[in-house]
């Protein structure tokens, strides 16, 4: 109340300037008008400053509790700790700070996830194949009952005017720890460019980019498994466009080393693949919008290894190609997703993989694609259905019985989930997952727990 | 067919080649208002975000990248509001211009006092911010402080016209000191009274109207009351009686319908920014129909 009285009288004060200056305005030469502009910015500099003060003050009476209203507020559920800390920091400030360096200024930004996962399955996942396709490390399913799904750490930071960087560990339950990302991006290139170099995922396809706590569904569709090794990311640059139009128009190319699968040996005297990618997409209205893109991957093999959890360790050396279209729609009330919203993505891949499997040669067509949708049908709950599907081509008679024969499986799995989020930062799901692409179809629930910690990460489209 | 895409193409750039106004990405629509008046004509303005959306939580789209990258500035307001797609836009939009700490990165809430600045930061206290409570446009007078040090940005960003943005900062500054005394007196029965609030937007405009916030629906910061939490507010309201409880137009009305209900007060949607009732039309009728809503439930 006492703020009242002090503020009123200043606001009459300044009412009553404004009053006598607004009159006089009529005709008169322009020096007059400058004049009275600065004096208006004085006087609104002023202002300023007595509103700042009046914040203080009255975040100071409410740090003293003097009111009676404010007792009852501190009665009531919301009295929380931190506008009772806020107390201290005002007295602390009344007092001269002597500023003291703060050797944790310059720390880095760290972001934790865990994962834990509970998974069942009709069919042993330690000898679950894919066959027709060869799978790579980290492609499979995890061990039954509960396990440690990989622990992730991320230290990330401007490292100077000029570029940010970023590492990603992954820890799996063992403990052996993983360089999965560890790069530099620039921050300041012109004409819209972004360079990228180190460990990265690549930027093909709309998954592929993704750490696997931003995925939609606990685990990859078929397609990422079967031909990327679940995800791509390998040691190389990368370089980005965005065009400087009306809509949405980004264009990248990447060449790694051609290490990760479906590369491997680094071949090409270490430059094995080659990308390029291109992404564009608008809003419909204030409720939706949509992405769609174009990615090709060129990956050559000198003496890839991948082994089979039944027949064993298979070599190819050889070239693989691939190519993904892809098409995501989000949709949301107004725009705000708060409490309901909608999000479906679509990816086709299509490729060839040519060349010497164990010594014979071979030469395939391959396709897949998957389609999945998410609704949150209210604040914290989402649900999500996901079908998808590979085929690949008869690898010939010299091949009949290895990984490359389908053996007549038709390939594909689908999946329902269940999701619910305690906060942005803490995800349960449940997944069922009907799975296809083995000879023998098996039924698979999976539990998964997901929390991330750390700075406030913000999420890519 | 190649012919004509490339041509389309060269067109499409031809359209979006830079052009002499100075480009303004607001991130709210109260800024993309309040850089138009101190830009006027020398500058175009697109608002990233409506008055009906949650602003801690807006998809990082394609568009939104796009309008981004060929911005001279972002006028945003900062103190972690944007904090969850904000950073994703910036990254992708490869604008040297307007990356945090270039001149181009204007945050509002630089320029005014924040209030309920946690002492402790943890997330056991919901989703909070850490750098005190970001929703500063609720007080108008933090236009001026704020409005000033857009001025003085505009004219390091675009020298030429100088002059021109600290002109028409003191046109608006006379303009908005004479709006702020008149609300003043209007708002004069509003001190004093005790509210309930549905989230923690509000402590602005609290402080500028002397209203008494008594409680708020939500337990922590982002987490939605629960029935068990809703009865012990009822409890609390029935000890200390408020005249209404309020919400943001962008806010689900469930929680405070239910307590307005209960206990038999107004609930009051408050436009909270430009477009968010059909009255607040712009940066002067927000505030007007802001206060036509609050002093509505009085009589």
């Amino acid at each position: 109340m006492s703020r009242a009285a002090a503020g009123l009288p200043l606001f009459a004060a300044v009412a009553v300037l404004s009053a006598a200056a607004l009159p006089a305005q009529a005709a008169e030469p322009s020096d007059t008008v400058a004049i009275r502009a600065e004096i208006a910015a004085m006087k609104a500099d002023y202002e300023a400053r007595i509103a700042a003060l009046e914040a203080r003050v009255a975040a100071a009476e409410a740090a003293r509790g003097d009111s009676p209203e404010e007792t009852a507020a501190g009665a009531a559920p919301q009295a929380d700790s931190a506008e009772m800390a806020e107390n201290s920091d005002l007295e602390a400030e009344s007092e001269p700070v002597t500023p003291v360096a703060n050797p944790n200024a310059m720390n880095p930004g760290i972001a934790v996830v865990l994962n834990g996962n509970y998974f069942s399955s009709t069919r042993d996942p330690s000898i679950a194949r894919m066959p027709g396709f060869e799978m790579a490390a980290e492609t499979g399913s995890p061990p039954r009952g509960f396990s440690l799904a990989e622990s992730e750490v991320t230290l990330m930071a401007n490292v100077d005017p000029y570029m940010s960087a970023a590492l990603t560990v992954a820890f799996d339950g063992e403990g052996a720890a993983e360089v999965e990302e560890a790069f530099i991006q620039s921050t300041s290139m012109p004409g819209g460019l972004t360079l990228k170099g180190g460990r990265f995922f690549s930027g093909v396809g709309y998954l592929n980019e993704r750490h696997a706590h931003n995925w939609m569904f606990i685990d990859m569709p078929l397609p990422y498994r079967a031909f990327m090794g679940g995800q791509y990311g390998d040691d190389g640059v990368q370089v980005r466009w965005l065009a400087p139009t009306e809509f949405f128009l980004e264009l990248g190319g990447e060449a790694f080393r051609g290490e990760g699968f479906p590369a491997g040996g680094a071949a090409n005297r270490g430059v094995g693949t080659w990308t390029a990618f291109v992404h564009t997409g608008a809003d419909i209205s204030d409720s939706s919008s949509w992405m769609a893109g174009a990615s090709w991957i060129q990956a050559d093999a000198d003496g890839r290894e991948t082994e089979d959890p039944l027949l064993g360790l298979d070599l190819f050396s050889g070239k693989t190609e691939l190519g993904i279209l892809t098409g995501v729609y989000k949709w949301a009330p107004g725009g705000n997703g708060t409490q309901r919203s909608f999000t479906a993505t679509g990816e086709y891949f299509f490729g060839n993989e040519s060349g010497d499997f164990n010594g014979v040669p071979v030469d395939v067509d391959r396709t897949g694609w998957y389609l999945q949708a998410a609704y949150k049908y209210r604040q914290r709950w989402t649900a999500g259905l996901r079908y998808s599907r590979i085929d690949t081509d008869n690898p010939g008679a010299l091949l009949v019985g290895s990984t490359l024969d389908s053996l007549g499986v038709d390939a594909w799995s689908a999946s329902a989930l269940l999701e619910y989020d305690s906060s942005e930062f803490g995800r349960f799901r449940l997944q069922y997952t009907r799975d296809e692409s083995d000879l023998r179809p098996s039924d698979q629930f999976w539990f998964q727990y997901t929390v991330i910690y750390g700075p406030h990460v913000a999420h890519r489209y | 067919m190649i012919r004509k895409l490339i041509l389309g193409f060269i067109l499409a750039l031809g359209v979006s080649a830079p052009s002499w106004a100075m480009g303004v990405f607001a991130c709210e629509p109260e800024w993309a208002a309040l850089a138009q008046e101190i830009g006027g004509d020398k500058v175009t303005t697109y608002t990233a975000t409506t008055a009906l959306q949650d602003p801690h939580q807006i998809q990082a789209r394609p568009s939104l990248i796009a309008k981004a990258r060929s911005a001279s500035v972002v006028v945003c307001t900062g103190a972690e509001l944007e904090i969850g797609w904000l950073p994703a836009i910036l990254n992708q939009a490869a604008n040297k211009k307007i990356v945090p700490g270039a001149p181009g990165y204007f945050e509002a809430s630089r320029y005014v006092v924040l209030l309920e600045k946690p002492g402790q930061v943890d997330r056991s206290q919901g989703d909070i911010h850490s750098l005190g409570n970001p929703h500063v446009q609720s007080d108008p007078r933090n236009m001026l402080p704020i409005g000033k040090a857009m001025a003085e940005r505009f004219a390091q960003i675009d020298p030429a016209n100088a002059a021109y943005y600290r002109a028409r900062y003191a046109a608006f500054a006379v303009k908005w000191n004479a709006a702020l005394v008149r609300w003043q007196a209007r708002a004069a029965p509003l001190r004093g009274q005790p509210i309930a609030v549905q989230h923690k937007t509000w402590i602005y405009l609290e402080s500028w109207l002397g209203l008494k916030r008594v409680v708020a629906l939500e337990p922590k910061a982002g987490v939605p009351a629960s029935s068990g939490y809703l009865a012990q507010v009822l409890a609390v309201l029935g000890k200390t009686p408020v005249k209404m409880v309020i919400r943001s137009a962008y806010e689900d009305g469930r929680s405070s319908e239910f307590i307005a209900q209960r206990a038999h007060i107004p609930a009051v949607v408050l436009p909270y920014t430009i477009g968010g009732t059909p009255g607040a039309k712009d940066l002067y009728s927000l505030y007007d129909d802001t206060l036509t809503r609050l002093l509505g439930v009085l009589k």
